[in-house]
């Protein structure tokens, strides 16, 4: 979506900091929070993609001023709202899902070296790609609520096309529950004047991996 | 305390003015402890993958791949092309699914990762991102300004060096490969892993002696 998250370029956040922010966690019960989201979300109520856009909804303000497990946090509460997985009593129809669920759907610890290792989203081809390597191809432009990886600094821009990556699950569909549909992806290269003015730098080059329906022929 | 609790005021409520915990750990564990009644969640996979991250999967399975491709120009070669079955043959990284490309430093490029939209990141092979990966002062400067945050990290490049930003917009995890430092000739590769520091595998440093030893 377009949104606070999209942070390619946004200019007054100041330096990174490196030295101060080296290590992974903030405080110890983070580690509980992403121990606990990996748990909840192996069952499949949600995606990886959905997740990331229960992120992407937080409002801008809070998105900005909490760390980054209090977002995870914020993200699992909205997604164990709106699956019903939080409602309680008999009656809750997640409660019968959740008991006739096969043993396997649950992360077990013996599971978990396997689990860790496992991507999600890379499938067999059914097509064949509409891009080679070395074609010019314009991304779209557009705005949306919904969810996309295409970042707001690289829409409507043209690139190259580097090299064909693989056969993908598509995240603006498979976030809101319309199918993998998988497409072809290709990294794509743009120059400095292409992405950000006049300014141009010739020895700095920025590329995004964009599936193909973000992509034009130019 | 709620202000309605606030308006009635009084020592009553005193006990919860010494709550341990804060509002996101309470969140968590109650959070924890409905999900895990529910059979939702196993609690002990959740302390599996806290050990797994503290004591298994870290920079060290990168530095490894690194190392290896620095001592054996045929595995630097198929980790060019093919990473994701490279890295697999050493028992490491991603088994499927999500695919690993290495990018490699040269004398005249330089490579440097990002996560602009999240914090995409190859947990596979560097354990967790640090804070400085997920805030958003790196994610916003490092695709419009490299070589500034660059400096921040302490690394002063040539003007002439390119630089290649990869913004990880999809499933696809980069490994930087960084060159291999002079004077280095003739160190195993258990020695070679040590040159090898986690920013250096995001493109935020370089391979180095430790201070300490050169």
């Amino acid at each position: 979506m377009t949104g606070v998250h999209d942070l390619g370029g946004q200019p007054g956040f100041g330096s990174v900091s490196p030295y101060e922010n080296s290590a992974p966690f903030s405080a110890e019960w983070e580690k509980r929070v992403l121990g606990l989201i990996l748990c909840a979300s192996w069952p499949g109520f949600w995606t990886l993609d959905e997740f990331r856009h229960a992120l992407e909804s937080i409002d801008p303000a809070t998105y900005l001023s909490v760390t980054y497990f209090e977002r995870w946090l914020m993200g699992l509460e909205a997604l164990l709202d709106r699956h019903g997985v939080l409602k309680v009593g008999p009656e809750a129809p997640i409660n019968k899902l959740i008991a006739e669920m096969p043993g396997e759907a649950i992360l077990r610890s013996d599971q978990v070296d396997t689990g860790l290792a496992a991507g999600p989203s890379e499938h067999p081809h059914v097509s064949q790609p509409r891009f080679s390597a070395g074609d010019r191809a314009r991304t779209k432009a557009f705005t949306s609520s919904g969810h996309t990886r295409l970042p707001a600094y690289a829409r409507g821009k043209t690139g190259i096309i580097e090299s064909v990556q693989g056969f993908y699950t598509f995240p603006d569909d498979n976030a809101h529950h319309r199918g993998a549909n998988p497409q072809w992806l290709y990294t794509v290269v743009f120059d400095w004047r292409t992405l950000w003015g006049s300014e141009t730098d010739e020895r700095l080059t920025t590329s995004i991996d964009a599936w193909e329906s973000y992509l034009d022929a130019e | 305390m709620s202000s309605a609790e606030h308006a009635e005021g009084g020592d009553a409520h005193d006990d919860h003015a010494h709550n341990e915990y804060s509002d996101s750990q309470a969140r968590v564990l109650a959070l924890e402890t409905l999900l895990a009644a529910k059979g939702l969640i196993d609690p002990t996979a959740i302390a599996a993958i806290i050990q797994a991250y503290e004591t298994k999967i870290g920079p060290h399975n990168g530095a490894r791949i690194v190392a290896r491709a620095w001592q054996d120009a045929a595995f630097a070669e198929w980790l060019k092309t093919d990473a994701s079955a490279a890295i697999a043959s050493t028992g490491l990284g991603e088994l499927k699914g999500t695919r690993t490309r290495a990018v490699f430093n040269t004398e005249n490029l330089h490579n440097l990762v990002v996560c602009t939209l999240c914090s995409c990141y190859p947990w596979a092979l560097l354990g967790l991102p640090p804070e400085w990966y997920k805030a958003p002062a790196y994610r916003a400067r490092a695709v419009i300004d490299p070589r500034a945050v660059l400096l921040e990290f302490g690394l002063e490049l040539p003007q002439t060096t390119k630089i290649r930003v990869w913004d990880s917009t999809a499933e696809l995890r980069y490994l930087v490969v960084p060159e291999r430092p002079l004077g280095s000739e003739g160190m195993t590769e258990d020695e070679l892993m040590r040159l090898v520091s986690r920013d250096s595998m995001i493109g935020a440093g370089v391979a180095t002696f430790p201070a300490s030893s050169k």
